[in-house]
């Protein structure tokens, strides 16, 4: 698996003391009817925007808790990695933006009716967030809402 | 970060009704911080998805995270090691 080794030296004493927030309790929303049948959205945090949206800000201070709508229907490759992390390579991620936002295999797997279908809209966060209150608190809430308000059955999340 | 991040907003996404399952990158993290469905992957940063360009490769992470959802067996926090072929 990934691991810390990857990390430098300050940022492995950072995590090994960081406060990490405890889910609890655990909601749980059991799959309430076959994957066919489904809508999904994907939620990614590799702070990816689009040329035409505000960029994630890095100047505020626990991270920027915001998140951008990235309709179903965008070219992958207009996909801009914005995510400000140094300690991770960011080739992958930027020649190919499926690698966190896997728009185009969730294409696929809906034309194989694996899946039933893609929501018109997913979200896109910027992960590196220290101080997560605000997360918790206002946006995560807001966009939950969203997508529960598009009928979204199911959410694939991916970090980087 | 990443891997708290995704995971808390996964939490509030099922408070709304929505199954969630999420990519993990750090087992140690998803460990302490819960969410409610992760897949474990052995990837570095940056690639929670293995190989950039290798649809192939991607389909068989995304298989595996989505046979989570189906899986009844499954109680919360579930933590499940991906398991390349």
């Amino acid at each position: 698996m990934g691991d810390t080794s990857e990390f430098s030296l300050a940022i492995r004493l950072f995590l090994k003391a960081y406060p990490w927030r405890r889910i609890e309790p655990v909601p749980w929303v059991p799959l309430a009817k076959p994957l066919n049948q489904c809508r999904l959205a994907l939620v990614s945090s590799a702070g990816f925007v689009l040329p035409e949206q505000e960029p994630f800000d890095d100047s505020i201070p626990g991270g920027d808790v915001s998140f951008r709508e990235i309709p179903s229907d965008i070219e992958v490759a207009r996909l801009i990695d914005t995510h400000r992390s140094e300690s991770f390579d960011h080739a992958g991620l930027r020649g190919d933006p499926n690698l966190a936002f896997p728009i185009t295999r969730m294409r696929e797997l809906v034309a194989a009716r694996r899946l039933g279908s893609v929501n018109r809209r997913h979200l896109s966060f910027m992960g590196s967030i220290t101080a997560p209150g605000r997360l918790v608190r206002d946006t995560a809430p807001a966009a939950a809402r969203q997508l529960a308000q598009d009928a979204v059955d199911v959410a694939l999340l991916v970090p980087v | 970060m990443c891997n708290q991040a995704v995971s808390l907003v996964a939490a509030e996404l099922e408070r709304h009704g929505i199954s969630t399952v999420a990519i993990q990158l750090l087992r140690e993290v998803a460990e302490k911080v819960r969410p409610p469905r992760a897949l474990s992957v052995p990837f570095r940063h940056g690639y929670p998805l293995d190989v950039p360009h290798q649809s192939a490769r991607q389909l068989a992470v995304l298989e595996a995270a989505l046979s989570l959802l189906e899986d009844e067996r499954l109680r919360p926090p579930a933590l499940v090691e991906f398991q390349p072929r």
